[in-house]
């Protein structure tokens, strides 16, 4: 079975950062940490950009954003993620699609 | 900018760009916005294109678009842990021009058709995110964008900016996304000689196979695998409903490892080298998830209108189609001289209702529900033709009636006759 990490893969990517404006965020790290039992994000992000801390909480690193829109619409159960697309021309860019 | 357009196109996808296209053709003042640093550049297909929408739009399209292979052969794969139980279709017949279906690559595909576009006549402007919809009571009027530190106004604003449309959830056109309704996709693309993919899938000239997968690969969630062979290339990918993904707690990335190291996947991507490693969402919902897609000043079109029928995974054909039809319903309004209102533009939804399109989608209405309360259709059953098969072609001295009669009871066994039958008919009134 192979196993590369997700940022190696990343790292095949192109991406344009917007260092300093990440295009989505946390609302509140409270809920996360406090009401959040599953914390779905952390597996279900396919780039890997959410990581569980060993005391609940949660960190958010948007560089590797694919842009999909699932932790946005799989955190149905508190709607804690604030989420837009990147200023225009930046974040991921697509060489192949 | 001052200026003011007769319609703005929001995303320069298929749809998008199918409805840009028609509009400027017919001489309308259309300005597209795209938030990539070109078209494509954000957007991620399997990626197989359907001639027959395109054609009907850009009719010699063959002339000088991207295409990689044109598909002679179609492999459906049921599969387990070790091993697949396949049906494959090949046929000369698809050998021969005009072809049917091509593999494309889309970030090249998207460039080629927006090129198009401008040639029609459409200001494309890029590295432009549309921020929020301009309104005037319930009319939209305008676009605000990140860019040009300002608004843009148009009689009428086309929404294809794809599935997530936070444009359409912001204004309140339609609710957030269910995950029950939406597949997320997570796909590579390795290269390999032309000549590797050639001997490998027993091809010649631009011929090309594709491979769609279904069982144990996708860990009992509902969704498929697939494999598709481009030029000098293969796409390989995956793709399950995001309520399954959350559900099951599976990393997409994860899946994705698994089913490359499958024995009957692994020696097809041999040596290859990957590129780029991508995902994106598809609306699978169906007929009953299609949100309200016209208003007064503004209409939806492709995957942002849930356009896609993921029984035969049609969705760039339903986005060109619809926004076809869209640009196609504002030229008859703007010949008679009719505003954009919500009433006049109904005709939109009119038309559909009377195309493929919707006729397709209602047909497979209640599919997805049946996939979702029945999850046996992704696990059991491929199991159990796997175990049927392996049981028949083993031979071991046990005489073959023994043999189908232990293949019965293995399927009633994990599965009760009631149930099988209960199944089969659920599946015969959803496709009839
Ligand atoms: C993995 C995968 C495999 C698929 N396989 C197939 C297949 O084999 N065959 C098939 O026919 N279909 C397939 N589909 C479906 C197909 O890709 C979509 O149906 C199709 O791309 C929809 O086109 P669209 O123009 O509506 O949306 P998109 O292609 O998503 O285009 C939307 C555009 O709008 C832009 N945009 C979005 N928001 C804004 C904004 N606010 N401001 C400015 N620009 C914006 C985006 O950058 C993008 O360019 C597949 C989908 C996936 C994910
Ligand atoms: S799923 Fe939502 S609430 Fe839960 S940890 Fe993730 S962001 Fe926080
Ligand atoms: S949009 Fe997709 S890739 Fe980006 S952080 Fe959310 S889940 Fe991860």
């Amino acid at each position: 079975m192979s196993t590369a990490k997700v940022e190696e893969k990343l790292f095949q990517n192109r991406y344009k950062v917007d260092t300093g404006r990440p295009h989505i965020s946390i609302k509140d790290p409270e809920i996360c940490t406090n009401q959040c039992s599953s914390q779905q994000c952390a597996v279900c992000c396919p780039a890997g950009c959410y990581t569980q801390e060993g005391n609940g909480r949660i960190v958010l690193i948007t560089d590797g954003c694919l842009e999909c829109g699932t932790c946005r619409i799989i955190c149905d159960d508190h709607r804690n993620v604030a989420w837009e697309y990147p200023r225009g021309g930046y974040g991921i860019l697509f060489k192949f699609g | 900018m001052a200026e003011k357009f007769d319609v703005i196109v929001v995303g320069a996808g298929p749809s998008g760009n199918a409805a840009a296209y028609t509009l400027a053709k017919s001489g309308l003042k259309v300005l597209q916005l795209e938030r990539g640093e070109y078209p494509g550049s954000k957007n991620v297909q399997g990626a197989i294109l359907y001639s027959d929408a395109l054609e009907r739009i850009i009719p010699d399209f063959r002339d000088d678009a991207p295409l990689e292979r044109h598909i002679i052969e179609q492999r459906m794969w049921m599969m387990d842990d070790e091993s697949y139980m396949g049906a494959h279709y090949r046929s000369n017949t698809f050998n021969k021009p005009p072809y049917n279906r091509y593999t494309i690559i889309r970030a090249q595909f998207d460039k080629w058709f927006s090129q198009k576009v401008q040639e029609a006549g459409a200001l494309l402007i890029c590295e432009t995110t549309v921020s929020d919809l301009i309104m005037d009571d319930d009319r939209v009027i305008g676009v605000q964008t990140d860019r040009m530190g300002g608004s843009v106004f148009a009689d009428l604003v086309i929404l294809a900016d794809g599935v997530n449309s936070v444009l359409a959830r912001k204004a309140g056109f339609r609710p957030e996304l269910n995950p029950g309704d939406v597949a997320l996709a997570v796909k590579e693309i390795h290269f390999m000689p032309q000549e590797t993919i050639e001997s490998r899938f027993n091809l010649s000239g631009d011929a090309g196979v594709v491979i769609e997968m279904v069982g144990k690969i996708t860990k009992g969630m509902m969704g498929t695998g697939f494999l598709y062979t481009n030029k000098e290339s293969l796409t390989i990918g995956v793709g399950c409903m995001l309520s399954d993904f959350k559900k099951q707690a599976v990393s997409p990335h994860q899946l994705l490892e698994d089913l490359k190291g499958h024995p009957s996947v692994k020696p097809l991507l041999e040596g290859g080298e990957m590129k780029e490693y991508a995902a994106h969402l598809i609306p699978e919902g169906g007929y009953k998830a299609i949100p309200q897609i016209y208003g007064n000043g503004w209409l939806v079109v492709g995957d942002s209108g849930m356009f896609v029928n993921s029984v035969h995974r049609e969705g760039s054909n339903l986005a060109m189609t619809t926004g076809r039809i869209a640009a196609e319903t504002v030229i008859g309004l703007a010949q008679e001289g009719l505003p954009f209102t919500a009433r006049n533009l109904a005709a939109y939804r009119t038309a559909l209702d009377n195309s493929f399109v919707m006729k397709d989608l209602k047909k497979y209405k209640n599919l997805p529900g049946i996939f979702h309360s029945n999850p046996q259709f992704f696990t059991t059953y491929p199991d159990l033709m796997s175990q049927a098969a392996q049981t028949m072609l083993t031979v071991n001295g046990i005489d073959k009636k023994s043999k189908e009669r232990e293949i019965r009871r293995s399927f009633t066994h994990k599965r009760s006759l009631f149930g099988l039958m209960g199944d089969a008919f659920k599946m015969w009134r959803a496709f009839e």
